[in-house]
């Protein structure tokens, strides 16, 4: 007893409070973190049968895998859309926009404020906008298009910081041996940024992957492989806020919860492996 | 015979009035050296003879500097030809995040050579001149950021020459070093200025007298002498250079 209270004499009460907070908060964190996978693996994992992997959606199989792929196809066409836009917008505010251009700032205020729009809102102008206006439907197309007004912000942003954070020394250094802008954008400033951009356009996948609400409101709830740009698809998170809604299928539900979940996995290792793989390459 | 003149050279950063009425005239195959208290307008001196300044917002040149003859700030004048015939080297070594091969191909690709037999022959030269080919020629795939800082400026200074300028401006270029890669840039120097005109900034007094053959003065964005390095180190003119060599302030 005596030693103990020895042990803790040097230190603060507040140096200890905070350490016990510090502690606490990591123990709780993590703790979450395993309970839930647990949960979703010991609920999902006896349900994962054969026939949710069947090719084709019947109400007796409930097969996941159109809404796999329709995930896929989601995911790849939304940023197809929007990474090139946001990552140009951002080379563009960071690399050729004049300091003390007004609409930096402006541009930069708007995308801040789209980042923390809830996405039940984009939802709503999808469907405003591509499903009615633009009478797309319910339709792939309508989804990926809201699915890319919704991440683009995200992009922009995230390829900002990753540009700014590239030191000023590599464009003078570029400038100083008579490249132009373009070659110093694109030979020097980006591919230093690429981890950046790509830990932002992951970020997004996942936006996407997760989406229900704004999808159901533009791609619909169909559990096909689509035929056209113009059929509406549901996603597996669609697939599986529709199956636990019913009532009718909450073990299905559980185990697409597992497919989901590794399937973010897989994306994020894949990706982190890809950065590493872009930023050797560059030097080998 | 005078590689660069500059005349009635004034600049402007906004309202802070930064270089005032600067004339000299820099001889070809010569080191130029430029000393005085910092903030007094080296760097930007230095900058304004390859236009790296046009880079710097708000920022408005008046007067002359000409190359060969010819008016660098003339409209027709190319500024990526002018920053090939001048090439620079600044004061943190700036190694692109790229492999030592690809930073020094880097400027001879800008200019169009594509060939690698070419730029094999162009990498191994300019190495050679920058006395660090023995040293890495092992390690042209590595990344240039792995190497040390004194290599880095090394390759910094090969990078240069890569692209065959004709002028090289250094900016403190061994103000981050140690003084063993000090010595072997300054031996470079020596070496470089059979072939290349040479203009440095130091606010090392000791090196410039080692190494250059003129030395200009600077303070408080003036050029207070110009004139041969062991002038200026024995009989300065003017009582404020004096007072800078010898230690007085700065
Ligand atoms: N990019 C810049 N924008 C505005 N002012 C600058 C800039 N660079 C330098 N200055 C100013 O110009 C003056 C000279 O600076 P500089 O040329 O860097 O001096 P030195 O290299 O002799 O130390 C200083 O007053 C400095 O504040
Ligand atoms: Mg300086």
């Amino acid at each position: 007893m005596k030693t103990m209270m020895r042990g803790f004499e040097g230190i603060k009460p507040l140096s200890l409070a905070l350490r016990a907070c510090v502690l606490a908060a990591a123990v709780a964190t993590v703790s979450i973190i395993f309970f839930i996978v647990g949960y979703i693996v010991v609920m999902g994992v006896p349900n994962i049968t054969p026939e949710i992997f069947a090719w084709r959606y019947d109400s007796v199989n409930v097969s996941l895998v159109p809404a796999l792929i329709n995930t896929a196809i989601m995911t790849a066409l939304s940023l197809l859309i929007s990474a090139p836009l946001g990552i140009f917008a951002a080379v563009y505010m960071t690399e050729y926009a004049r300091r003390g251009n007004r609409l930096v700032p402006l541009v930069r205020l708007a995308a801040e404020t789209l980042a923390g729009i809830p996405s039940i809102v984009y939802g709503l102008f999808g469907m405003l906008c591509f499903v009615m206006t633009l009478g797309w439907g319910y339709s792939l197309l309508a989804g990926a298009f809201t699915m890319a007004v919704m991440i683009l912000p995200v992009i922009m942003r995230t390829t900002e910081e990753a540009l700014i954070a590239v030191p000023d020394s590599y464009r003078e250094g570029s400038f100083g041996l008579g490249a132009g802008r373009l070659r110093t954008v694109f030979s020097i400033v980006l591919p230093p940024a690429v981890p950046g951009i790509l830990a932002g356009i992951i970020l997004c996948i996942g936006r996407v992957v997760g989406e229900t609400a704004a999808l159901i409101f533009t791609a619909g709830t169909v559990a096909k492989i689509p035929d056209s740009a113009f059929s509406s698809v549901r996603t597996l998170s669609v697939h599986m806020y529709s199956l636990s809604s019913e009532g009718l299928h909450v073990d299905q539900a559980y185990a697409t919860a597992v497919v989901l979940l590794i399937l973010v996995i897989v994306i994020n290792m894949s990706s982190v492996a890809l950065a590493k793989r872009i930023t050797e390459g560059k030097c080998g | 015979m005078d590689k660069l003149i500059v005349d009635k050279l004034n600049l402007y950063y906004g309202a802070n009035h930064a270089l005032r009425d600067i004339g000299m005239a820099i001889p070809a195959r010569e080191v130029t050296a430029l000393i005085g208290p910092s903030g007094c307008g080296k760097s930007t001196f230095l900058r304004t003879l390859n236009r790296m300044n046009d880079l710097v917002e708000g920022c408005r040149i008046e007067g002359k500097v000409t190359l060969d003859g010819e008016d660098i700030y003339a409209e027709e004048t190319d500024v990526s030809v002018l920053r090939k015939r001048v090439g620079m080297v600044f004061q943190k070594p700036t190694p692109f995040a790229m492999s030592v091969y690809d930073n020094i191909a880097f400027g001879p690709r800008t200019h169009g050579i594509r060939a690698r037999v070419k730029l094999d022959a162009i990498i191994e030269k300019s190495l050679r001149d920058a006395a660090i080919w023995d040293e890495i020629k092992d390690r042209l795939n590595e990344n240039a950021l792995s190497l040390s800082g004194g290599q880095q400026q090394r390759m910094c200074i090969a990078r240069a020459l890569a692209v065959s300028p004709e002028v090289l401006l250094m900016d403190e270029p061994t103000s981050a070093l140690d003084p063993i890669s000090t010595s072997r840039i300054e031996d470079l120097v020596a070496e470089l200025k059979k072939e290349y005109t040479i203009v440095i900034v130091t606010h090392n007094m000791q090196q410039a007298a080692r190494i250059s053959d003129r030395t200009a003065f600077f303070f408080l964005g003036e050029m207070i002498e110009y004139d041969a390095t062991e002038k200026i180190f024995s009989l300065p003119d003017d009582k404020r250079t004096e007072n800078y060599i010898t230690g007085r302030f700065g």
